[in-house]
């Protein structure tokens, strides 16, 4: 029951992302077919634009045309490549996939155990020097931190590739890039989270009764601090996506966040409304299975 | 007022506070710290290193970095301002009436925040700032109107909580109007949730502000604006790392006064929150 309710409302914001950019299209400076067709379409092109996508009919009629196509999966075309923005976004994809998953596991295993660190220490130097890290972590920009790890570790040593992604060693830079300020944030909600339960009374028993100092953090605290940490996690997941847009730009990555903003200086609208399209499906699945594994964590929450 | 005073002894306020006083104070008065001009060129001193005459350098055109940096400061410290006031306008036209008024209008109203809130914050901008076009108004308007939904949830939760509270139950039994409480007596209470989270968002309006100017959205060469000296510096990644690290520096400790101001904020006002 939960899941439907939740299923509808993933659905419901998907109408609406697409209903968005609808209307973003429409109200593009000058005729919407010149925009689509692109700067330098010939007068013919521009009219089969117009006829495809039912513009010369009234609104709400361009509307349902617009909806049906992106039911049936059909998001236009490139100008420039003169492809479906559909095999596009699919060339496109995997890049962007695995720079995530590369990244995401770059946050969760630096953020989570320096934030269960700093709560076992709290007060101390560990404490004390891991959350001003996080702290200056969540504040950089993260092209400026990318910026600093290409000085360092492309220019002046020369020991790790800043472009490229077909090497495991590609995907250095770009994840912790990527990586670290989501790492940050996960840090300081961990910390806060990990010393909430370690205040708690089934804490106190699971010292007493003896147990190693590791079983009562990471089975008996972690275990109950987890549904906050995951709740960022995903909550993050959607900073990430949005994050791929500028360092896939800065170290020349081949995936939908680069092709996105290549496509907005070109004009190139359709790509761009498709690229946005799908990382926003991408961030609602994600969230939908976020609330999922909560659930899952926590059977006492109720979607 | 004693309240006012305890936020003053509060490190992390004062440093924060004081971090931006001097970069506004530096910033309206560059011309007296340093003798160059932030746009006329001078192709003979273009790519100098770091040095006594020039404290951060030259760029590709041998304008002074320094004083680049300085002026700067007033695109990213405005944007943070006006983009948070647009956004808490949008959010309290949004947030008051689902939150006081409930029911249907506060379910129609939440979906069309989860729609909105469906689209990472840099994608909505840049869907928005296609439409705009590039300019130093761009990265206000958007990230203004893209933070709107985390004001309006925050203002909704504060309404929906505090309209069963007694003292509201007390104004509408002495016959005071829904809009007479709802804006003189529950407003005033939520306040400090409020500050805390326009503060904290001014921080993350800063950088998305200038990751638009770096990916060219925003503010347009020459003006003098961090992300987008940060764009052009991406050229001379090789030769003149030093280009790269200063503007970069400059956004980060203004996010982090700023932030040094909204974690204390937080700690004064909202003490259920402490340790978040």
């Amino acid at each position: 029951m939960y899941i439907l309710k939740k299923l509808a409302l993933t659905i419901l914001v998907l109408i609406g992302a697409a209903t968005c950019s609808f209307l973003l299209l429409r109200m593009l400076p000058g005729d919407p077919a010149e925009a689509l067709a692109g700067p330098q379409a010939a007068l013919e092109d521009v009219e089969t634009v117009r006829k495809s996508l039912d513009l010369d009919k009234p609104a709400a009629r361009q509307y349902l045309t617009y909806m049906t196509s992106m039911a049936r999966g059909d998001l236009g075309y490139s100008y420039r490549s003169h492809r479906l923005v559909v095999d596009e976004i699919k060339a496109r994809w995997p890049a962007t996939l695995k720079l995530s998953l590369a990244s995401m596991l770059v946050a969760i295993f630096c953020g989570v155990p320096l934030g269960i660190h700093a709560a076992q220490k709290r007060g101390r130097l560990a404490d004390t020097v891991s959350m001003v890290v996080s702290f200056v972590g969540v504040s950089m920009p993260s092209f400026w931190l990318g910026m600093i790890l290409i000085v360092c570790f492309s220019v002046k040593f020369q020991l790790l590739p800043f472009s490229g992604d077909d090497e495991l060693l590609n995907y250095v830079l770009p994840s912790l890039t990527l990586g670290l300020g989501v790492a940050a944030n996960i840090a300081r909600m961990t910390r806060a989270s990990m010393l909430e339960t370690l205040g708690q009374d089934y804490v106190r028993t699971a010292r007493g009764k003896g147990l190693s100092e590791f079983r009562v953090v990471k089975l008996h605290a972690l275990r109950n601090a987890a549904v906050p940490i995951v709740t960022i996690i995903g909550l993050q997941l959607g900073a990430l996506l949005g994050g791929q847009v500028v360092t896939e730009t800065l170290f020349v990555w081949p995936g939908l966040g680069r092709m996105i903003v290549d496509s907005l200086n070109a004009r190139d609208y359709m790509v761009v409304q498709g690229g946005i399209l799908v990382l926003a499906a991408t961030f609602a699945i994600l969230n939908l299975l976020t609330d999922l594994l909560c659930k899952a964590l926590d059977p006492r929450i109720r979607l | 007022m004693g309240s006012i005073r305890q936020f003053f002894r509060n490190p992390s306020a004062v440093a924060g506070l004081a971090i931006l006083v001097a970069i506004t104070l530096a910033c309206l008065c560059s011309s007296w710290i340093v003798p160059y001009s932030p746009y006329d060129q001078n192709l003979q001193e273009k790519l100098l290193q770091p040095s006594a005459l020039h404290f951060m350098g030259t760029d590709e055109f041998g304008r002074d970095v320094f004083v680049r940096i300085l002026v700067g400061a007033k695109y990213s410290l405005t944007s943070g301002f006006v983009s948070v006031l647009l956004s808490l306008a949008g959010g309290l036209l949004i947030g008051i009436p689902a939150g006081y008024v409930g029911g249907a209008l506060d379910k129609g109203l939440m979906v069309v925040c989860d729609i909105m809130l469906a689209f990472p914050g840099i994608l909505m901008a840049m869907a928005l700032a296609m439409v705009i076009g590039p300019g130093i108004y761009t990265p206000m308007i958007t990230v203004g109107i893209s933070s709107i939904p985390v004001f309006a949830r925050l203002i909704r939760a504060q309404f929906l909580t505090l309209r069963e509270a007694p003292f509201v139950e007390a104004m509408r039994a002495a016959g005071a109007g829904d809009l007479r409480i709802a804006l003189k007596h529950i407003l005033p209470n939520a306040l400090g949730p409020i500050l805390v989270q326009s503060t904290l968002r001014m921080g993350v309006a800063i950088v998305t502000a200038a990751t638009l100017s770096f990916l060219g959205l925003g503010a347009q060469p020459p003006a003098p604006e961090w992300g987008t000296m940060l764009n052009s510096a991406r050229t001379y990644f090789m030769t003149s790392a030093y280009l790269a690290m200063f503007p970069g520096l400059a956004i980060t400790v203004s996010v982090i006064a700023i932030n040094l101001v909204g974690d204390a904020l937080r700690d004064h006002l909202d003490p259920k929150l402490r340790e978040r």
